[in-house]
């Protein structure tokens, strides 16, 4: 992947971009609605989802308060266990030790298993350098990279390609396709199992990220959906894992938890075609574990903040999200789009661009994120202490501050509502500040003379 | 000072007012707890096949005495010449297999001839009704990780009294020093416009028997 995320311009400049384009805007909505409707039946099936979210984040925040001892152990395990572990401060010591780990190889080729902890460090880009070339194996991971794209979400990257522009990158750049490629879905996986079975079977070297580290038992975790993820973690004779120092969970048992919020939260299946889980050295490999920092120890240290540790990278926040569906995932400039990336970019980069500092105006504070999240992060309330904390005029942080304090909970939303109803004719077409790129596409809507929560009360829902 | 010390001592300074973590309390459906079956899913087996064939894979149900017909009529079915057959398989369940030549992972297939053998047979460690997962760990009959990933067509016997209710019940009977891998349906992918494509790198068709009840 050649694209890169740095010096992007700031979040309402992007997005004002991505609301033009009427194809992304069409792709964004189908995906997030198909996912969302997909999510919510098999979530209703779980008679203990409740119980199970609490238990989420609080094995999370266990995790994290002591996570110095857990990955100490994690450490000790996974070398009882025959691998190596390798400690990474930041992006460029994390790019330097794979890279180390490939030439002592020899080999110049690597596969790869979709992984946003690699994309975060710009890793294909550095091996790159070094002469290496990283092949990406996940169908949309593979589509982005042949069409010297970037992923725009977390889950489905190539979301905002139709099958017609697929076709044309594969015929483009994937020199075995068929010219007589169709366009039928079916047919273009069909061409990427052919164009990488041959690499498969003779690559040596392969990186990949986990979902999970068990500290208890040196244990990794990697749930997907294509069977790349096990080509990669089973075949090659070298496994190199870039994990964040916050994907440890303390034991074994907390695995019950995770696999079934995550595949349901995820893409709304019970279960996601393939988990492999393996403990360091399996089956004669040689392992590497490269735990990374990078940014991650500076949101640990925010009181407000560093529950966006919890995240699994589920992307149900995405699918729920008015903003990221007219935005698209582009415009929040970094790997991790949407409302977990408008919490997590800023306080891993550390604020100070206009990017990274706009990014916390990025969300209306509906509060769907958080009723979706499956390890509960209060998203808008991150949201508003971030809003806080970056640098825009004070006047502007408290209005936003009220607005924030008002829409996280429907009680105090009703009120203002109805206060709003009153003052109706105040109210500005256009949203101060860093929003107003947001309003020049669109005007906010009238207020109406009353509430649909009013309306419906009145109205006994719509029968007098 | 090291990465491995600096990473430390962030975390450290970082979580240093934080107060002590509480104990997690696990109020969800625990292993060995109160089964709360949903309505008409009271026999774990019926649901278990019914989740499997959710995910377009095949399932059938036989008597415990009937592996080999069974495995016999899949193979006709999909037409297989060759079969891979990992270690400790019961020989009765390939007993039936006359016009099929065993291919046998001992010593290990190449992964060129993993690649062109017509399919695969396993049995599994453990079986999850709720999700329809069946989870391979490397044990007897299920070989190692990559038998069952090459070939394109997998054939699970799955003995009933392997079935469980949920996650919590099979995480607690597995082994983490195993490698393991659950599979939920055939390998599949929904990144081409969400339309879901059956078969991606992974097997792409996936045949269940359920073995006694
Ligand atoms: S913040 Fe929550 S909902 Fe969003 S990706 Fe992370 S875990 Fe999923």
């Amino acid at each position: 992947m050649s694209g890169t995320f740095l010096g992007m311009p700031a979040f309402p400049v992007n997005a004002a971009d991505a609301v033009q384009n009427s194809q992304l805007r069409h792709n964004l909505r189908r995906a997030t609605h198909t996912i969302r409707d997909k999510r919510s039946r098999v979530v209703a099936e779980v008679p203990d989802w409740a119980e199970l979210r609490s238990a989420a984040k609080a094995i999370k925040d266990a995790a994290l308060r002591d996570l110095d001892r857990h990955l100490l152990r994690l450490e000790e395990t996974v070398q009882a266990a025959g691998g190596h572990v390798h400690w990474a401060r930041d992006a460029a010591e994390a790019c330097r030790i794979v890279t180390d780990l490939v030439r002592a190889t020899g080999e110049t080729e690597v596969v790869k298993v979709k992984s946003m902890a690699t994309q975060e460090i710009g890793l294909n880009e550095a091996l790159a350098d070094s002469g290496i070339h990283a092949y990406e194996t996940d169908l949309a991971e593979l589509i982005v990279q042949l069409g010297d794209d970037r992923p725009s979400h977390i889950v489905v990257p190539a979301i905002h390609r139709n099958r017609a522009e697929i076709r044309e990158i594969f015929l483009r750049a994937m020199p075995d396709a068929s010219p007589d490629l169709t366009d039928d879905p079916a047919a273009l996986a069909e061409a990427a199992r052919l164009h990488l079975r041959q690499r498969f079977l003779s690559s040596k070297v392969a990186i990949s990220g986990a979902n999970f580290a068990i500290a208890e038992t040196g244990t990794l975790v990697v749930v997907e959906s294509e069977g790349n993820g096990r080509m990669c973690l089973t075949l090659p004779e070298t496994l190199i894992s870039v994990v964040g120092i916050e994907k440890v969970l303390p034991t074994w048992r907390d695995l019950e938890v995770f696999l079934q919020l995550l595949p349901r939260s995820a893409t709304g299946e019970r279960m996601n075609p393939y988990t492999s889980t393996w403990t360091a050295a399996t089956e004669g490999q040689t392992f590497h574990l490269v735990l990374l920092d990078n940014g991650r120890t500076d949101v640990l240290a925010d009181e407000v903040g560093r529950q966006a540790l919890r995240c699994i990278r589920c992307a149900a926040c995405l699918n729920v999200c008015p903003v990221y569906e007219r935005a698209g995932g582009h415009a929040y400039g970094s790997v991790y789009p949407g409302p977990i990336g408008a919490i997590l970019t800023p306080q891993m980069r550390g604020m100070g661009t206009p990017l990274d500092d706009s990014l916390p105006y990025a969300s209306t504070l509906c509060g769907a994120c958080y009723d979706v999240c499956p390890v509960a992060i209060d998203i808008p309330e991150v949201l508003v202490h971030l809003r806080d904390r970056s640098s825009h005029p004070r006047a502007e942080r408290a209005a936003l501050r009220a607005a924030g304090w008002m829409l996280a909970r429907p009680e105090r939303l009703a009120r203002a509502q109805r206060l709003a109803f009153r003052l109706r004719r105040l109210v500005p077409r256009r949203l101060p500040g860093p929003l107003s790129a947001w309003t020049d596409t669109r005007d906010l809507p009238d207020i109406p003379p009353e509430s649909f929560r009013d309306w419906w009360k009145r109205t006994e829902g719509g029968t007098r | 000072m090291n990465a491995r010390d600096t990473i430390l001592r962030r975390i450290r300074a970082a979580t240093a007012d934080a107060p002590p973590a509480e104990a997690v309390s696990r109020g969800y459906r625990t292993a060995g707890g109160a089964v709360r079956h949903e309505p008409g899913e009271d026999d774990l087996i019926a649901l278990f096949a019914h989740r499997v064939d959710d995910y377009h894979a095949s399932v059938r149900r036989v008597p415990a005495g009937e592996a080999a017909q069974a495995v016999g009529a899949a193979a006709r079915e999909r037409g297989l010449t060759t079969l891979a057959v990992p270690p400790g398989l019961p020989e009765e369940w390939t007993s039936g297999l006359t016009a099929v030549r065993l291919l046998r992972d001992d010593p290990p297939l190449a992964p060129g001839e993993l690649d062109r053998a017509g399919g695969v047979i396993t049995g599994c460690a453990v079986a999850i009704a709720e999700t329809g997962t069946i989870v391979l760990d490397a044990g007897p009959g299920q070989g190692r990780r990559a038998l069952t990933l090459l070939p394109d067509y997998h054939l699970c016997v799955v003995p009933a009294d392997r079935v469980v209710r949920g996650v919590p019940e099979a995480v607690a009977l597995l082994d983490p020093r195993r490698p393991q891998t659950w599979i939920s349906g055939p390998s599949a992918t929904s990144d081409i416009e969400l339309d879901r494509v059956e078969g991606v790198h992974g097997p792409r068709v996936l045949d269940v028997i359920i073995l006694g009840n």
